[in-house]
């Protein structure tokens, strides 16, 4: 049961050959037993267990969709109503969610069942998930590994099959980083397609929910679920969401694949590189052509980012201040003592740093050397793909630079975490949609992520493109040992 | 240029963050180096880019000026630090 994907499982419940309890049930004993890989923070069995009642009942009167009774995880940026909603901060440790984000209320009309709350960095600001204040994810492949972040928790719940699918956040690799460095599949769509309401918000013009999954096929049916417009997020976009398992088994005969010379260059690993290579040859024999693009910016991405995303940030967590909700300092003099001592107590040293950047950034006469420079800088990365776009349908490439990096291995230096996104942060700043697939193994036997970057609104075709190659391989069913 | 302690001292402040004097050097130091790879920005003549917002450009929506939101007001203030009377308590700011 374990080992099966949404769509089998999916239809196991329709067979009656399973019930949604039992899927629930079996899952969270496999979480409890698991709960060394530190992927969850909260789980509230009986809700869980609630909504899968609710589900078997549709599912006996014939009135069941694809997903009704799939126990799915969801990590703990989004507000689910009711349950604890700690953003992987002390400063949330606390709160209970009064209200559902629209993609948590997305899931609950089409019957699935939060299996739990997944552990994150802390404010989904971080590329290992060491920065949580739950702790650290270990990786399933490799328990001296992280798992990726920011959304580890959610990787590793995947990847070690303690969830059937979960959901994940990116703003600037945080879905596709640890997909790869756990060898499953996560899609960030493109920006506004998924709405942003109810999910704490890090930096909101980046920011992007999708799922993480066994599979295209898994991916393709969360994603149904999750997009569309919303009016409660006033950056959502009013696009046509189409049936995206639809298009799944289209041929890609004659799709033309583009290939970044600047990703495949120096700081590059070895191993990471072979293994993109031998998928591309793969992509070859199934028809697809291959032409060489540019995308010349690229290097400056990063330092792009970490004006705009840090300065957005302090702009997002000003609302923590201990008055309406959250952690409140026991002890202080007066209001800003409150505040300062509230916010020194609540928040972990990333979090601060990104929060003093992003202050710096915005303060009196540095607004226009770094926020604007930062935002024309964007218009040039975003030009580049355009350009690229121009010759090619889908770009491919590595999602990270190396395989799984171990835990505590980059921890005392922020610029060298940083670095580790630097394929994945483009993507965020132009707003595409960017998936990561399995393609392989590394040398020290860990996962390796094949990334694959669409135009803007064709999900479909990334998803199809995907679909294609697991198809033709199996890397995607791999289990990582002891977890079979 | 690079961060001294007053510069963080300072930016503290206006983040409303506490710091400690043993977190001034440390912190002092991690932002330099972060400055120091922000910088890069600077190798490119960017005087005929638009600086960009959003990915689509798009412009925020309004909405019709009505009520759409419930009085949810008692279940928001039942995770508050402090509440009377319907009301978030504060420490006292006038005199």
């Amino acid at each position: 049961m374990f080992n099966k994907t949404v769509a089998e499982l999916s239809a196991l419940l329709k067979a009656k050959k399973a019930s949604s309890v039992e899927l629930t049930q079996g899952f969270l004993d496999r979480i409890s037993k698991n709960r060394d890989l530190n992927a969850f923070i909260s789980l509230d069995p009986e809700r869980s267990l609630a909504q899968a009642r609710a589900a078997d009942e549709r599912l006996a009167k014939g009135q069941a969709g694809p997903l009704t009774g799939i126990p799915i995880a969801q990590k703990d940026i989004f507000c689910a109503d009711g349950w604890l909603t700690t953003c992987g901060s002390k400063m949330l440790s606390n709160f209970v969610a009064p209200y559902d984000a629209t993609v948590i209320e997305r899931f609950n009309v089409a019957g699935a069942v939060c299996l739990g709350k997944t552990n994150m960095d802390e404010f989904a600001m971080g590329s290992s998930n060491e920065t949580s204040f739950y702790g650290p994810v270990k990786n399933p492949w490799d328990t001296q590994a992280v798992p990726g972040g920011s959304s580890g928790g959610s990787a590793a719940a995947v990847a070690a099959r303690l969830a059937p699918a979960a959901t994940g956040t990116d703003t600037g690799g945080s879905i596709r980083q640890p997909a790869a460095l756990t060898g499953i599949t996560g899609i960030k769509p493109s920006y506004g397609r998924v709405s942003r309401y109810g999910m704490i918000a890090f930096a909101s013009s980046l920011d992007q929910g999708g799922p993480m999954t066994r599979s295209a096929e898994d991916a393709a049916l969360l994603l149904n679920s999750m997009c569309g417009f919303d009016p409660r997020d006033s950056t959502s976009v009013d696009q046509p969401v189409p049936d995206f398992t639809a298009s799944l088994n289209n041929s890609i005969k004659g799709l033309r694949i583009g290939l970044p010379k600047e990703y495949l260059g120096a700081g590059l690993s070895a191993d990471v590189a072979k293994a993109v290579e031998a998928a591309i040859d793969e992509y070859k024999k199934l028809g697809a052509e291959v032409v060489e693009v540019s995308l010349p910016n690229s290097q400056l991405a990063i330092p792009c980012y970490y004006v705009l995303a840090p300065a957005e940030a302090s702009s997002n967590l000003a609302r923590f201040d201990g008055v309406r909700y959250g952690h409140r300092a026991p002890e202080y003099k007066d209001l800003t003592d409150m505040y300062c001592k509230t916010r020194a107590q609540g928040f972990g040293a990333e979090v601060k740093r990104r929060i003093l950047i992003g202050t710096y950034v915005l303060s009196a006469g540095y607004y226009d050397a770094y926020y604007l420079q930062a935002q024309r800088l964007r218009r040039l990365i975003t030009d580049d793909f355009n350009r690229a776009f121009e010759k090619c349908d889908v770009i491919m490439g590595p999602t990270t630079p190396t395989t799984a990096f171990n835990l505590g291995a980059k921890t005392d230096d922020p610029v060298a975490m940083y670095l580790s996104d630097i394929y994945t942060i483009s993507v965020n700043l132009a707003g595409l949609p960017g998936m990561s697939i399995p393609a392989g193994f590394g040398t020290d036997q860990r996962p390796v992520g094949l990334q694959l970057i669409g135009k803007y609104f064709d999900e479909a075709r990334l998803l199809n493109t995907a679909h294609q190659y697991q198809q033709a391989t199996d890397w995607h069913k791999q289990t990582p040992k002891g977890f079979v | 240029m690079s961060f001294d302690r007053k510069d963080v001292i300072k930016i503290a402040h206006l983040a409303r963050l506490d710091i400690t004097e043993a977190e001034v050097a440390a912190t002092t130091e991690s932002l330099s180096r972060i400055l120091g790879l922000i910088e890069q920005m600077n190798a490119v003549d960017t005087k005929a880019v638009a600086p960009m917002a959003h990915p689509q450009d798009a412009a925020l929506r309004l909405r019709d000026d009505r009520v759409t939101e419930p009085d949810q007001r008692d279940k928001f203030q039942k995770i508050a630090p402090a509440t009377e009377a319907g009301l978030y308590l504060v420490p006292k700011v006038i005199e």
